[in-house]
């Protein structure tokens, strides 16, 4: 059984409760996501998303994810192909960004 | 995956502040869902990827009904910025300052950075030939990042099967 059978998630895949979220859970979202493996970047963004959440209630937008962690636009990018934004909310456990930039 | 990639194409052919963000809000929304991007600038629309104008993209008050002194916080209902106050001088930069920092205090990066970010994130740039040629620029005279200057018709061939918006 897959871990992400163990949680709840809405129609679009984001878990609907983020306390379900665990690191075991962000490796399987990320797999789904096209991404194989989790990169120390990758945990960095993932953290700051998680810790920017708890602060402001949803995920941040990927100009406060540049912004906050240091990592360019480009590598961003590259590190979630075919557009990071929801994908980074998705695999830290958050619901989509409520922001446009 | 076996079908192409959505891809959306941005005409932008107006230099005013207010219709410069539309196609970089919606570009980078785009971008960040893995949709394809490519923004083609003509006419004034050049501004937004001209280096010595992209800082200085204006919002002018005079012919813009919907620029009421509400917006600046007054109690002024449907009142609008009297057209004879909008031609006196100073008042296109007042505006544009005062819209700039109303959309900074949004998280809204200023114009050059934004572009940046756009082509950083993979977005594809061109300019228009007809009006390069007709205002003399030259990819010398546009920020780096843009890929290159086309005709119409390059513009048809590069945007095959995209979704395409006239701004």
């Amino acid at each position: 059984m897959s871990l992400l059978e163990t949680v709840s998630l809405n129609e679009e895949g984001f878990l609907t409760n983020p306390e379900e979220w665990t690191k075991e859970i962000a490796v399987e979202m990320a797999k789904g996501e096209g991404i194989e493996d989790l990169s120390e970047d990758h945990w960095m963004i993932i953290d700051f998303c998680r810790e920017s959440a708890v602060d402001s209630g949803s995920a941040p937008t990927l100009r406060q994810i540049t912004k906050g962690t240091g990592i360019s636009t480009k590598v961003l990018f590259g590190l979630f192909p075919k557009g990071p934004a929801k994908k980074v909310a998705k695999i830290s456990g958050l619901g989509k960004p409520e922001g446009c930039v | 995956m076996t079908s192409e990639n959505r891809h959306m194409a941005f005409i932008c052919s107006k230099g005013n502040l207010d219709m410069a963000l539309p196609a970089l809000i919606m570009g980078w929304a785009a971008l960040g869902d893995g949709i394809d991007v490519t923004l083609f600038f003509t006419f004034w629309g050049l501004d937004i990827i001209t280096d010595k104008r992209i800082d200085k993209l204006e919002l002018a008050p005079v012919a813009n009904t919907s620029f009421k002194m509400s917006l600046m916080g007054l109690p002024t209902g449907n009142l609008g910025i009297p057209q004879i106050m909008g031609v006196l001088p100073g008042m296109t930069a007042f505006a544009s300052w005062f819209m700039k920092k109303k959309i900074a205090s949004l998280d809204v990066p200023p114009m050059r950075e934004y572009v940046e970010m756009l082509i950083d994130a993979g977005a594809n740039l061109y300019g228009c030939k007809m009006t390069c040629d007709m205002m003399k620029l030259t990819m010398d005279d546009f920020v780096d990042g843009v890929d290159s200057i086309v005709t119409a018709s390059d513009f048809m061939d590069l945007t095959k099967g995209a979704q395409v918006i006239f701004i």
